[in-house]
């Protein structure tokens, strides 16, 4: 076959002796076996397609041993991992498509772009797949605002995902945010969208047909996010900056005109297969659909959408230009795929050919420049079961006594402390600057303990959330893994939704170092037990390793992005006191645990010792029963309790109405740590009185421990803790602290 | 009566326009493109929020130059209900069907929340439906809604009574004197960066904006006569 001769490209001969290929993140066994696959040495094109679909990005080899112990399968799953985004029934015909993916690494460069194209990114792996994108969410890691850095990447993160997903149309409806040193350097960007779809109107990526076209759509492919997937797949260091060049540039305008015209064309019931152009770009969607259809393909390169001359077949392979699409369709639809493209002012090009040899083949200016067996590509990278090794640092952790602390005594002082601590602190700053409500169907806004989007035509609705507490997952990964998928379930719950499955992004430091592969690896067991046992099945997620900078590793971060069914509208709620008068009561039981809680990180300034424990089959009996009671129409406002215990949870019930409450509450631990553990499985409801006795006894029945904490009134929150006053402040005093905290921050009042 | 709901490329809100008239009056709706080159067949022409053609020169700089805004000049020459929300208002600002323009926010960032709307003319095609000086709750997404004009324009809205709706509390966005939306002198092209359409039931966070569309029924019954109401 013809070499591709370049005056600026390595020859055949200088990768091999030069070891280029290390420079992609190949190895020297890895190159070896390319070498074998392709019965001789890849020129420079082909090395870049190899590192890149053996990518930890693309091809999962550090993370997929693990991947395999979640449960994917279920009653309601139609697709599970492995295409754009996992599908679920929601019954009449309907489905909802959903999916998380991080853009951490970008957007620690270029975090407007970084961000806005994450979320571009998710958009398109959801109407991909046919379905219409009605959600996004997301979730945030960020150091500590003292840090101007860290302002920065935070404002102009919040900036990037407001600017493509307003402009989509799309409503940002939920998210969550954590700050603290651990992810100063490598802040955490994860984007998940969810969709609805009819079950007739699913997309595979598949090439089939052998001699059938293959269509590029969308806009031109430039020199932009060159090695993006690569770049991913590695730690960050002082060199990443003068990486932008890796970082993609977002158009939502152009993606806004895709989706439609896709969405348009997947509804002509034309396309065979049809695949975005994500990660790895041309390359990746053409190996995939090849392979998954058990075809080849060939591409032609000079018909490619060129933005810039000269641009080299290799270029064109790595490239990740953003908004683009490529699909099958057979060859007698083409001017009619032409036509609706043409209506949103596309343009859509002919760039290859599904082919029975099983080989990806590039043509360009005439000759051969490409040729590689798709399963080399998609299947044959080698999996690497990485060792593990339990961390010093965990060891330490298991003898501290985090009840040993100081008893602190002003408890006003604290739970301000708390709830002006960024983490828990109200998130208005950041998702008024988000159109959530474009659409109209957004029922529970940003605030809550998940959003609810109702479902046009119907009674039903859809609540959403995403989760995870990296502090407790770094304290005790198995036992964090577990918290984060029981309490977004809790969130789910809460909000009168039935949970049905999972998204995941699992966000992790170097595999390469034992410590942290054993993270993942206990993390996973711990979310996977959940999954199991709360069924919520895994259907797709996404992997994000390397997230260190030059002081180590970001906590372990596998954030579980949740959607739940609202069986009727009827059963939306949410966590705001309603009325004076309401009764309050504390459902679950609380211990004296602290670690990992906001309390310990903002009043005691650490983070250490054990997380709360996680008992999967009491969470379970306390979720069913409060779904029942909240769909037997007994509930007025239902709150998860979570970072700042009971505490920051009676607080924030308030502060929706501006209403206080006076609260008894009966223990017999230490006031300052019955108010602030973070023992799980625990919530808090409030009921009219005429219901009471009926939700008691209801709960009582159950199984669920219960306990009468006082009545909803007045404009101070007051609470006693065995026998001992303890909180008296009012509501508004609280409500500042709380909602004023990250505006500060940012205006620089407070440094 | 018959609503055409505008599609340009990148407009956002006109599904939920679309869904609006569905729930509020039940009266007849399409989408119209904007390649269209004929509105007679429509009574009332909303103008839907988005941001067309990515909002990437002005806001509604490019949209005004699409085919059907043609049309939409002739039928508010004609007379015909006009209704521009948020890019809507824009591009008729661009399109010289309103006075004013709208810049970026004082804040320098998108704001999307509820605002209070005082109704400083309840006579509007799109207004009789409420009380002079009430106080409605409808919703603001934007990043450039601060409405702008000079003290010589803003005297003649003053005196010609085309201060349809301002912001009752804080001013989200510096707009000249609180103003968050306005008309033309015969009162048939409202344009405000507020959203009526993401306020049209209850479960939506609040129900005024449906007064809107009731409104416009209500005027065109009258201007049609009894025989016309179907």
């Amino acid at each position: 076959m013809a070499q591709q001769v370049s005056a600026k490209e390595p020859t055949v001969e200088q990768i091999a002796e030069q070891k280029i290929y290390k420079q992609f993140g190949v190895s020297d066994k890895e190159y070896e076996l390319i070498c074998d696959f392709m019965g001789r040495q890849p020129n420079y094109t082909e090395i870049g397609v190899f590192s890149v679909m053996w990518s930890e990005h693309c091809a999962y080899k550090n993370s997929k041993p693990l991947l395999k112990r979640f449960p994917i399968t279920g009653p309601r799953v139609l697709m599970g991992p492995g295409e754009g985004a996992g599908i679920v029934d929601i019954g009449d015909n309907q489905a909802v498509v959903f999916k998380i993916e991080s853009h951490n690494h970008p957007s620690a460069v270029e975090p407007y772009q970084g961000a806005a194209t994450g979320v571009g990114g998710i958009i398109r792996d959801i109407f991909s797949m046919g379905a219409r994108p009605v959600a996004l969410l997301n979730s945030l890691r960020f150091g500590r605002l003292e840090n101007e850095r860290v302002r920065y990447l935070f404002e102009h993160v919040v900036s990037g995902i407001a600017g493509y997903g307003n402009c989509i149309g799309i409503p940002t409806v939920a998210g969550e945010i954590m700050f603290d040193e651990a992810y100063e350097g490598n802040p955490l960007v994860n984007a998940m969208c969810v969709g609805l779809i009819d079950h007739d109107k699913i997309q595979r990526g598949v090439a089939k047909g052998i001699g059938n076209p293959v269509f590029y759509v969308g806009p031109a492919t430039g020199r932009d996010g060159i090695h993006g997937a690569t770049f991913a797949s590695e730690d960050l260091t002082a060199e990443s900056e003068a990486k932008r060049s890796a970082v993609q540039v977002g158009d939502p305008f152009m993606e806004k005109l895709v989706m439609e015209a896709t969405l348009e064309l997947i509804d002509s019931g034309i396309v065979l297969g049809i695949q975005d152009m994500g990660a790895a770009g041309l390359t990746c969607s053409s190996a995939e659909m090849a392979s998954k259809a058990g075809n080849g393909m060939e591409l032609y390169l000079d018909e490619v959408p060129q933005r810039e001359e000269g641009m080299t077949a290799y270029e064109m392979m790595l490239s990740e230009s953003q908004e683009r699409m490529l699909f099958v369709c057979e060859p007698q639809h083409e001017e009619q795929a032409k036509a609706i493209f043409a209506r949103w002012g596309l343009h859509c090009a002919k760039v290859g050919k599904v082919s029975d040899d099983g080989r990806l083949k590039l043509f360009h200016k005439g000759e051969l420049v490409g040729d590689m067996p798709v399963k080399a590509l998609v299947d044959d990278c080698p999996i690497y079961e990485k060792p593990s090794a339990v961390p010093e640092y965990y060891l330490k952790n298991g003898s501290v006594d985090t009840n040993r602390y100081e008893q602190v005594l002003d408890l006003n002082d604290a739970l301000l402390k708390v709830l002006g601590s960024p983490s828990l602190a109200s998130k208005e700053w950041v998702y008024n600057q988000y159109d959530y409500m474009v659409r109209t169907e957004t029922a529970v806004r940003p605030g809550s303990d998940a959003a609810v989007v109702t479902i046009r035509g119907t009674r039903k609705g859809l609540a959403m959330t995403t989760d995870c507490n990296g502090r407790y997952v770094y304290l005790d990964p198995e036992v964090g893994g577990r918290i984060a998928v029981a309490e977004a379930g809790r969130n789910i719950v809460c909000s009168g939704a039935e949970p049905l499955a999972i998204t995941d992004n699992l966000n992790f430091g170097s595999p390469e170092k034992p410590e942290i592969f054993w993270q993942m690896e206990k993390a996973v067991d711990g979310m996977a037990e959940a999954c199991r046992f709360l069924d919520t099945p895994v259907i797709g997620g996404n992997v994000s390793l390397y997230n260190e900078n030059t002081r180590g590793a970001i906590y372990p971060t596998p954030v579980v992005g949740m959607v739940g069914l609202v069986h009727d509208v009827d059963h939306i709620t949410t966590q705001e006191f309603k009325a004076e008068g309401d009764v309050i009561f504390l459902l679950g039981e609380t211990k004296a645990e602290i670690g990992g809680s906001e309390f310990q990180y903002a009043v005691h300034g650490v983070t250490e010792g054990r997380p709360p424990e996680l008992d999967l089959a009491v969470e379970k009996l306390l979720q069913q029963t409060v779904l029942g009671a909240i769909q037997d129409g007994l509930v007025a406002s239902a709150h998860d309790l979570s970072e700042g215990g009971l505490a920051a949870a009676l607080a924030e019930a308030g502060f929706g109405r501006g209403l206080g409450a006076d609260v008894v509450f009966e223990t017999n631990l230490r006031p300052d740590l019955a108010l602030f553990s973070e023992s799980q499985s625990r919530i808090v409801v409030t009921v009219k009185p005429e219901v009471e006795m009926k939700f008691a006894l209801q709960v009582t029945k159950a199984g669920v421990p219960l306990q009468r904490l006082g009545t909803v009134g007045g404009d101070r929150l007051k609470v006693s803790v065995g026998g001992h006053d303890a909180i008296d402040a009012s509501v508004a005093e609280l409500r500042a602290a709380w909602s004023q905290a990250i505006p500060n921050h940012m205006s620089g009042k407070k440094a | 009566m018959k609503f055409a709901v505008l599609v340009f490329p990148g407009s956002n809100c006109d599904i939920d326009c679309y869904k609006a008239v569905e729930d509020t009056v039940g009266e007849q709706v399409d989408y119209v493109f904007h390649t269209a080159t004929d509105l007679s067949a429509y009574d009332a022409i909303l103008v839907p929020g988005g941001f067309s053609y990515g909002d990437y020169l002005r806001c509604g700089a490019i949209a005004q130059f699409a085919p059907v805004m043609a049309e939409v000049k002739k039928a508010a020459e004609e007379g015909k209900f006009i209704l521009g929300i948020c890019n809507g208002f824009q591009i008729l600002t661009e399109a010289g069907l309103l006075p004013g323009a709208l810049i970026r926010n004082n804040s320098l960032k998108f704001r999307c929340h509820q605002v209070g709307l005082t109704v400083e003319n309840a006579k509007t095609g799109f207004t009789n439906d409420f009380a002079q000086g009430e106080v409605i709750t409808i919703p603001i997404a934007h990043g450039e809604g601060s409405y702008y004009v000079d003290d010589e324009t803003l005297a003649a809205l003053k005196a010609n009574d085309q201060i349809v709706f301002r912001y009752a509390g804080e001013n989200p966005n510096g707009s000249v004197d609180n103003i968050a939306g306005v008309c033309n002198e015969a009162g048939n092209v409202v344009g405000m960066m507020p959203h009526p359409e993401r306020a049209v039931k209850e479960i939506l966070g609040s129900a005024d904006g449906a007064r809107m569309f009731t409104s416009v029924l209500n005027a065109w019954r009258e201007r049609n006569g009894a025989a016309s109401i179907r």
